[in-house]
């Protein structure tokens, strides 16, 4: 018997946490001597009432899609990738180096062989710690905490000593050649319309959306995603029904890599233009957030992303016109991981014995 | 490479070692009871930032490690409250604590100090000065034994000795303490415990509270010991996962992870004083210093050299039987 209609599991609960969430963080506001109500407002004009608002606010979204289905996708098959970090630093690199490697005639053809640079890079770096968790049954959390930090000192050695160019004292590599400039969402058809010069949301927003529906179609339409779920509620029951532990584990773990790889796309290739140190910053983390906040379905990734788009850029203007430092956007993060991560069944227990009261009285 | 260059080494070893070791043993208690912590890298550096913060405007080092450890424990005890209590994901709690450590130091760092989060200097009695042993400067002039008596084993801050102290008193207290062995069967086979009508719930929060405590020490250490003045933002910088790295690589045993540490600690001093270090024929740079203790967790958990295997009942959060 279901303890609660599936309404209240979908979207009551997460509601609930996240309130309780926002609410404490009203209350850090207030601690530290501000209003909460005029930083609210500050975040939603800044993010808004400008077309540059917009902009950013959907350039980081594109980023936390992709990394929260990274960590959906393993979450589906009860592993928990913590290296989305890590995976997005090497699918930079793979970016970098097929950016790099041609003068890109065309940004389609160029977008493609970097799509292909990103996944492969990104899918490595988490095949390594899950054919460990699969074979040598090392921890996946740990080593994928491990493998964040060897890729950051990699980029970073990469970056000072090898891909730096010649007389340049900034640790970062070559600027990408002309041919590899993503269009933005102001150089498109009726986008171009809203969105000004300066926006950074790019063509890869899109890529995250069609990723967003791959996910769901593979991960419920799929005879693999069937698999995938069946190993992560039970993996006696999985194994007994014929599905290989070391297959699910190694084929999540690619895809999870994957899509964190892919995020470089937007970051390094559709922002930057080259490759930087920490061009990540800390987006990989926040698919945690978004993946907890999403019940790790693609929907829920999706508002969740867009969600931490808005906190993001919110923050930024936070930062700018009052003295609330930016990192209030990670108090905020760090209250919603707890509340619909790990407090979850502080919520949950209760809500679902009201339910049944009610049913009770109902009958 | 002279004496002295050497005994230069092992200073730096040690002053990078201790706060490694205090959250290495504080990972220790937690883990061996069966609660994952992720979260050692958030309670150092919510314990520097308080240690600095209450140290600079109390003028007492003591009363800013008092502070560290209150609000390391606070932050053990949310960890305690999500993971058993309300039994929630382990590795989630730690994340979430983490980053509330990293936004919530520079926040009101920023409020009190407006120094953008950092701390304003400490002086004095703020923090702590470095002890001179009996007969440091006297013995000096031994040989060998005299300079490394004066500079390594003398000298050091009295929460640096209280860390080293820790590590007998762990061993002790894990292996030869009552406490100590119903720590170690909680974290095996709760249900056990639990049968021989000893409180599963009570053993997991006494040993995320000691978790908290050291790991306040290990804060105040990296911000009020002597020759640092002062909490900086994001001071720890990954030292709590390295610490958590050193305890796998300690495979979850005190005296172990006294080596472990200071490995990991000689690793770093070694590449600050030789950022590249050449050895013949080839020259080491700098980032394969700073990943090494990384690389050789990853080696050591994935069991080709000497396996580490955690706490069986680790992650798992405790259901009674009803």
């Amino acid at each position: 018997m279901q303890k609660m209609p599936k309404w209240a599991d979908v979207a009551l609960i997460p509601l609930i946490n996240l309130t309780i969430a926002f609410l404490i963080s009203a209350i850090v506001i207030f601690a530290i001597g501000e209003n909460p109500w005029m930083a609210l407002r500050t975040m939603v004009e800044g993010t808004f009432l400008r077309a540059e608002g917009w902009g950013y606010m959907l350039y980081y979204a594109t980023n936390f899609m992709f990394t929260g289905l990274a960590v959906s996708v393993a979450f589906h098959a009860a592993q928990f990738n913590i290296g989305g970090e890590g995976q997005a630093t090497m699918g930079g690199l793979g970016v970098a180096l097929v950016c790099l490697a041609f003068p890109w005639p065309h940004w389609t053809v160029a977008l493609l062989a970097a799509m292909i640079g990103a996944a492969l890079f990104g899918a490595v770096w988490a095949a390594i710690p899950a054919w460990l968790q699969a074979r040598r049954g090392s921890h996946i959390v740990i080593t994928t905490i491990m493998f964040n930090f060897i890729a950051a000192s990699i980029l970073n050695y990469l970056l000072s000593n090898v891909m730096r160019p010649v007389g340049s004292m900034d640790p970062a590599s070559a600027r990408f050649p002309e041919g590899a400039r993503l269009p933005t969402l102001h150089d498109m058809p009726i986008l171009g319309q809203i969105f000004d010069k300066n926006t950074p949301a790019n063509i890869t927003l899109f890529l995250a959306l069609a990723s967003c529906l791959l996910v769901w179609l593979l991960i419920w339409k799929t005879r693999l995603g069937y698999m995938i779920r069946a190993f992560g509620k039970s993996e006696a029951a999985a194994r007994y029904a014929g599905i290989s532990p070391f297959k699910i584990i190694m084929v999540s773990m690619i895809i999870s890599g994957a899509l964190s790889g892919m995020m470089a796309l937007n970051t390094v290739m559709g922002y930057s233009e080259k490759l930087i140190l920490n061009s990540v910053e800390g987006a990989g983390f926040i698919g945690i957030a978004v993946s907890l906040m999403g019940r790790s379905h693609p929907f829920g990734v999706l508002l969740a992303s867009l969600l931490f788009g808005f906190l993001y850029q919110g923050g930024a203007e936070l930062a700018l016109w009052t003295s609330i430092p930016r990192e209030l956007i990670t108090v905020i993060q760090a209250l919603v991981i707890m509340f619909t991560g790990a407090l979850d069944n502080m919520v949950r227990t209760p809500v679902e014995r009201l339910f049944l009261m009610l049913r009770k009285e109902g009958q | 490479m002279d004496y002295d260059t050497l005994l230069q080494l092992l200073a730096s070893m040690v002053r990078l070692g201790v706060p490694l070791l205090l959250a290495c043993l504080a990972g220790l208690y937690s883990e061996r009871s069966g609660i994952f912590d992720i979260g050692l890298e958030g309670k150092m550096l919510v314990g520097a930032f308080l240690a600095g913060a209450i140290a600079y405007t109390s003028g007492s080092a003591w009363v800013g490690l008092l502070a560290a450890i209150g609000i390391s424990v606070l932050f053990g005890l949310i960890h305690g409250v999500a993971s058993i209590t309300f039994r929630g994901n382990q590795l989630i709690s730690g994340v979430a604590i983490n980053f509330l450590a990293s936004g919530l130091t520079v926040l009101v760092g920023q409020t009190w100090f407006g120094l953008g989060g950092r701390t304003p200097a400490l002086e004095n009695s703020a923090r702590f000065e470095p002890i001179t042993l009996p007969f440091a400067d006297a013995l000096s002039g031994v040989p060998v034994l005299g300079p490394l008596y004066a500079e390594l084993i003398s000298g050091q801050t009295i929460l640096a000795y209280t860390a080293f102290a820790a590590v007998p008193i762990s061993w002790w207290v894990l292996y030869r303490s009552r406490f100590g062995l119903r720590l170690r069967a909680v974290g095996e086979n709760p249900a056990a415990v639990d049968t021989a009508g000893i409180s599963v719930v009570r053993l997991r929060f006494t040993a995320v509270m000691i978790t908290g405590l050291l790991c306040g020490i290990a804060g105040a250490y990296l911000a009020t010991s002597a020759p640092s003045a002062g909490f900086g933002k994001e001071m720890t910088a990954g030292k709590g996962y390295i610490a958590l790295a050193a305890l796998i690589f300690a495979k979850w045993r005190p005296v172990p992870a006294l080596g472990a540490t200071m490995l990991f600690g000689l690793l770093e001093a070694i590449s600050i004083r030789y950022p590249n270090l050449s050895l013949g024929p080839i020259s080491l740079p700098v980032q394969v210093m700073q990943a090494a203790p990384y690389i050789l967790t990853v080696i050591i958990l994935a069991g080709f050299v000497g396996r580490a295997i955690p706490p069986r009942a680790g992650g798992e959060p405790y259901v009674k039987e009803r």
